[in-house]
């Protein structure tokens, strides 16, 4: 059995930010992914990021991603790809498998770092063909280059439904409408007003009811609803399309810390059960730490800066730096990270993320 | 559903052209391709039907978690066809139920 320093389950932002920080200061460092490609969500993310230079602003999402694999093979991190992790043991062994056999490694630390997937809504004809996540439609316009319908309608105003709407339109697609339940927008202005200009509706306070096909998706009907999110009757109206895409929030991946033994905490502003944490990454399960959409549902360049702050824990308990380093490099990274937890948006994920870490 | 030749960011390179059987027609498909991105370059959208219902499935997360686009691909079901590339010669059939598994079983 192959021993190393730290291993990190998921090579998406937080994994890669958690590998790259650890590597750099000596440790040795194995970093796992399901996936045949590194970067997880990265990949499908074409817009360019906001923030400040620090956080890549300016840069597509596939570029940044393409850059954190640079510095993971500079930090001379092993990278594992196509290997899904099924376990997770009490001594730090962590199993692996891919097509045709399974291995084990055993780390002296494991950061967590799985993400999450996006929800469903159930409705009658949900499960049609052409029903499918805004993720699903994205990563194959994006990354397959292969749009899975002509006709779309997203449900759904946050910021993933209103970007990935602006991406169709640039793959070719016509998307229809945006169907947003709440009274309000929930994405930012900035995203809206693009969508917005290139003549696609946001219908406030609609949703869908029901999906018709025979073999597949051909239409939606949609209605207006009240201040319970109940369909209001005499309002339906049926939109042709062929594709329907959730844009209805991200749920963190919590198995692999839930079979290691982490404790879990319920958070709304977070995307439901996550496992507890305190502000340096550690979930209380001695030698496991939590990075990214796993210990909350935030965006990418969040993702990053967690993940770079439990590398940083783990080498501290490595040995690797002194307390006076790393008390200067935490600061650092949650100085970043406040940055990005600011405004009207970030305030909500900063306050529930204090109230974890409390917890 | 069709294959996106021009992009306003993407560079988008052409692949080799390969070839898949999918319920006995041969389609083309270009090397790198998820099956489930060559099934919808070809307008196929249905994976597979469900063991009790026999209710049509296809795309829904598209990175490998759901599993609802699985099929039966050189023989062997519950392939996640999302997330498994094609390969010139590839057998892909719709898959019925649960892939030879007796409910019994499950």
């Amino acid at each position: 059995m192959k021993h190393y320093d730290l291993i990190v389950v998921g090579a998406g932002p937080a994994g890669s930010g958690a590998a790259i920080e650890a590597g750099r200061r000596g440790a040795s460092v194995l970093l796992i992914d399901e996936n045949d490609r590194p970067g997880g969500q990265l990949s499908k993310q074409i817009h360019k990021f906001f923030g400040s230079q620090e956080h890549h602003a300016g840069t597509r999402g596939f570029i940044i991603g393409q850059a954190l694999l640079r510095e993971a093979q500079e930090a001379k991190v092993e990278i594992r790809l196509g290997w899904r992790v099924w376990g997770i043991f009490p001594d730090g062994s962590v199993t692996a498998a891919n097509d045709t056999e399974s291995v084990r490694f055993h780390g002296a630390l494991i950061v967590l770092a799985t993400g999450a997937s996006e929800n469903a809504l159930s409705f009658p004809g949900c499960t049609l063909p052409g029903v499918m996540t805004a993720g699903a439609a994205q990563t194959f316009a994006n990354v397959h280059h292969v749009l899975p319908g002509h006709d779309f309608v997203m449900v759904g105003s946050g910021n993933v439904g209103l970007i990935v709407t602006y991406q169709l339109l640039q793959a070719g697609a016509n998307v229809k409408a945006i169907l947003e339940a709440a009274p309000k927008l929930s994405g930012y202005a900035v995203h809206a007003g693009k969508v917005r200009r290139a003549g696609v509706p946001i219908m406030l306070q609609h949703t869908v009811v029901r999906a018709f096909g025979h073999d597949a998706l051909e239409a939606v009907e949609v209605a207006q609803v009240d201040d319970h999110f109940q369909p209001v009757s005499g309002t339906g109206s049926v939109i042709p399309c062929d594709t329907l895409c959730l844009a209805v929030g991200l749920t963190p991946r919590i198995e692999l810390a839930r079979a290691a033994g982490c404790a879990m905490v319920w958070s709304g502003p977070l995307g439901g059960m996550i496992p507890r944490h305190d502000r340096h990454m550690e979930s209380g399960q001695d030698r496991i730490l939590v990075a990214g959409d796993l210990a909350g549902i935030e965006e990418a360049s969040t993702a990053l800066d967690e993940g770079r702050l439990a590398g940083i824990r783990a080498a501290f308990r490595l040995g690797l730096i002194s307390s006076a380093e790393y008390e200067e490099l935490r600061t650092q990274a949650q100085e970043r990270l406040d940055r990005l937890r600011q405004g009207p948006f970030g305030e909500k994920r900063r306050l529930a993320k204090e109230e974890v870490w409390r917890a | 559903m069709e294959r996106i030749e021009q992009h306003p960011i993407l560079s988008i390179e052409t692949a080799e052209t390969i070839h898949i059987t999918v319920d006995g027609r041969v389609l083309e498909a270009r090397a790198g391709d998820t099956i489930a991105a060559a099934l919808l370059a070809n307008g196929i959208r249905t994976f597979r039907h469900t063991a009790k219902l026999h209710e049509p499935r296809g795309l829904f997360c598209g990175i490998g978690q759901c599993t609802d686009c699985i099929m039966e691909v050189d023989g062997r079901p519950n392939v996640r066809t999302c997330v498994t590339r094609v390969r010139d010669g590839m057998i892909i059939r719709t898959q019925q139920g649960n892939g030879g598994l007796r409910h019994e079983a499950l």
